[in-house]
């Protein structure tokens, strides 16, 4: 397929895994952001390829996984109550909250819907007049910005049984809070495509700046993860780190401003609850007060009970980069894919899910 | 006659009866099906019978490429074929909810008819339930199939030896990328369009050129190939080696998997198989698959070793590795 075939090139990747492993002379660690990423170094089989010296460890980046498991439980709540109607994204609807699941509440009778664009949700509100639509608003940067362009559609039509339940968060925010951390030592990071398209490779700049971190914006086809890998272990190894946007095609430094204006205007910035890293200053994303008739949480009473992990899971750390899924002790014995405990296991960009999917080829 | 089912259409009586009359024995028309007892009486089958059931509930009953009734069909016939068997005839169970149009069940039974006409397989036998407007949604399809298997043919998922050549007949997830972007109402570019076909004369011609070194056969459904193999594997003890360079997928299919990052390995098809033959006489396999017309897109896509036991291994159209574990779950399109 042109687009994708010529990224997947294996003449290219071949010749590029031989100049990495040509040019590498020490221990690079690398954390990959993204989910995508971390699925696409699967999927590929890149992790083989690459140098021993290379190590990839998986960042906070699946918007599933760092929903704290009490915000799923007011989730399912919300579910069970009368003549409101969920429309989720996909992978949303298998994640244990403590109790159990929206595909569990859905077999209970609830009313829940999956949908591609939160724009559909408005289609069913639409269809059912009865009902109170509620999209739940789980996303970064990249699935903000149509979220924001439906809440102002919704308050265009005057839509008064529609809303959305707030808890999208930003990328920034928590690279800082992991950098800060200082049992976490990283060389550089890959990151996001999706996200750097509406938020600008220069948003990473502090983090260059404050932390010294290599950085590199990559794609999600080999060859763009091969050459942003290439480029951290060159700006590690001559100490000059700098943020290098190696998803040009995608990607300007400015990013997107019509996305970004579109955001600002619906959202303002929240403190948020991460699973796994805990509370996190401005990383979440609340409706302006303009907008407020579209927030369940103002609407409805929900309580949301902090409720931790489920005893024995490790996702906190795996999402810190601190250990890797085969550290866990349920990894692949108590929690797998069919009967998932964390959320790294349950998400299709879960950190476990990808270890147990594609990771034990030796 | 009424426009919509009711549940009397489903008592027994009278209403069945004209329901029967004037629907299922119009369309489905032979004699053993108008002889309308409680069973019905095959003559002079001798030899090997293989037997399947499947039920179908797909949602939407209508999609791009066909319906839930030529599914009904083409799937139980497959079951059978992928045991090498030739299909004789079929059973057809129908559970309709109260309400669904008359219209609709007549496009149903149509296509049934249709498909087996096609096939050269009849239904012999039937029955039909009503159940109350939302005990079932809309539609549920059960068909039963008997088929006759020859000497000499010996298929099965144990079968699988190493060496074997593992033949794709065609492209894949094209029925499983179209029922997901018609249940949720995505809009794609392309033509997307179910597979949805029966495999039995691709059968019957490939075991009448080479019966003794087809040793396995399977239709890639729900879980697809992925899931396929990994139970192959599973069974055998075996490493099914596969090159994903070698695995046909359709453009505008691949574009929509891509999308919702969904992988092709795991959508259901419902018009294809993996055949697993000795080599010696995989070119001649590959070749009169490609010369039946639902084998045209054939080609070789792996082997069968003894490298990783009970795995699948994929070599990545990069160059890369990796394993293939079976599906869990449906598959969900992502966030982000
Ligand atoms: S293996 Fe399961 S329990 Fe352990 S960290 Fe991963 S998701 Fe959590």
């Amino acid at each position: 397929m042109k687009y994708i075939d010529e990224y997947r090139s294996q003449e290219l990747v071949r010749s590029l895994t031989e100049r990495l492993h040509a040019k590498i002379s020490r221990p690079v660690r690398i954390m990959e952001v993204c989910g995508t990423h971390t699925i696409a170094i699967f999927r590929h089989g890149l992790r083989r390829m690459l140098p021993e010296q290379i190590e990839l460890i998986s960042g906070p980046g699946c918007p599933v996984c760092v929903t704290p498991s009490g915000v799923i439980d007011a989730f399912i709540d919300l579910a069970g109550r009368k003549d409101i109607l969920i429309t989720t994204f996909g992978d949303m609807i298998r994640v244990p909250g403590t109790t159990g699941s929206l595909a569990q509440a859905r077999a209970a009778g609830a009313d829940v819907h999956i949908v591609y664009s939160p724009m559909d949700a408005l289609e069913l509100a639409r269809h059912n007049p009865h009902k109170l639509v509620v999209f739940l608003a789980v996303g970064f940067e990249t699935t903000t910005p149509t979220i924001g362009a439906t809440v102002l559609e919704a308050a265009r039509r005057n839509m008064d049984n529609f809303c959305i339940f707030p808890a999208a968060k930003v990328i920034p925010p928590p690279l800082r809070a992991l950098m800060e951390d200082p049992k976490l030592q990283v060389d550089g990071l890959l990151c996001p495509g999706h996200v750097s398209v509406i938020l600008g490779s220069r948003a990473y700049g502090f983090l260059v700046e404050e932390f010294g971190l290599a950085c590199a914006v990559a794609g999600f086809e080999p060859t763009d993860i091969l050459l942003a890998i290439t480029s951290l272990v060159n700006q590690v190894q001559s100490g000059h780190p700098t943020v290098d946007n190696c998803y040009g095609r995608a990607v300007a430094p400015e990013g997107n401003r019509k996305a970004r204006e579109i955001v600002d205007q619906v959202f303002k910035p929240v403190d948020s609850d991460w699973r796994g890293l805990g509370p996190i200053p401005a990383s979440g994303l609340g409706l302006r007060e303009e907008y407020g008739a579209f927030d369940i949480t103002r609407r409805l009473e929900i309580p949301i009970v902090n409720s931790g992990e489920p005893p024995g899971c490790r996702c906190g750390e795996i999402l810190k980069g601190i250990c890797q899924p085969p550290d866990c002790p349920l990894f692949g014995r108590a929690c797998s894919p069919a009967s998932p405990i964390g959320p790294c296991m349950v998400s299709t960009e879960g950190t476990c899910a990808a270890w147990h999917r594609y990771g034990t080829l030796d | 006659m009424n426009t919509q089912i009711v549940l009397d259409h489903g008592s027994g009586g009278l209403a069945s009866q004209e329901l029967i009359g004037s629907l299922f024995l119009r369309y489905l028309t032979n004699p053993h099906l108008h002889q309308l007892e409680d069973a019905a009486v095959l003559d002079g089958q001798a030899g090997r019978l293989a037997f399947s059931t499947d039920s179908y509930v797909v949602d939407p009953i209508f999609f791009p490429g066909g319906n839930i009734g030529e599914l009904a069909v083409n799937g139980t016939i497959n079951d059978l074929a992928m045991r090498g068997a030739k299909p004789l005839c079929l059973s057809l169970g129908l559970i309709i909810e109260e309400g669904l149009a008359m219209d609709t069940l007549e496009e149903i039974v149509r296509s049934i008819a249709r498909a087996c006409d096609y096939a050269g397989v009849p239904v012999v036998t039937g029955d039909t339930k009503v159940v109350p407007r939302g005990k079932a949604d809309k539609i549920f399809i059960n068909t039963s199939g008997i088929g006759v298997i020859r000497d000499g043919v010996e298929v099965s998922a144990t079968q699988a030896v190493k060496d074997d050549v593992i033949i794709l007949s065609g492209t894949l997830a094209d029925h499983g990328i179209t029922i997901l972007t018609s249940r949720e109402g995505l809009q794609v570019d392309g033509n997307l369009q179910s597979d949805t076909r029966p495999l039995h004369f691709l059968v019957q011609n490939i075991l009448d050129q080479a019966a003794h070194a087809v040793h396995t056969m399977r239709d890639p459904t729900r879980g697809g190939l992925g899931t396929t193999l990994s139970e192959i594997a599973k069974t055998t003890g075996l490493c099914m080696e596969i090159e994903e360079k070698a695995i046909p997928v359709q453009g505008e299919v691949r574009a929509a998997c891509e999308l919702m990052g969904l992988d092709p390995l795991y959508l259901a098809n419902e018009g294809k198989c993996v055949v697993f033959a000795a080599p010696e006489k995989a070119e001649l396999i590959l070749e009169t698959m490609r010369a039946t017309p639902e084998g045209r897109e054939s080609a070789i896509i792996g082997r069968v070793t003894d490298v990783h036991p009970g795995r699948v291994v994929l070599t990545t159209i990069s160059g890369g590795a990796r394993l293939v574990e079976p599906l869990t779950g449906e598959p969900l399109p992502r966030i982000c």
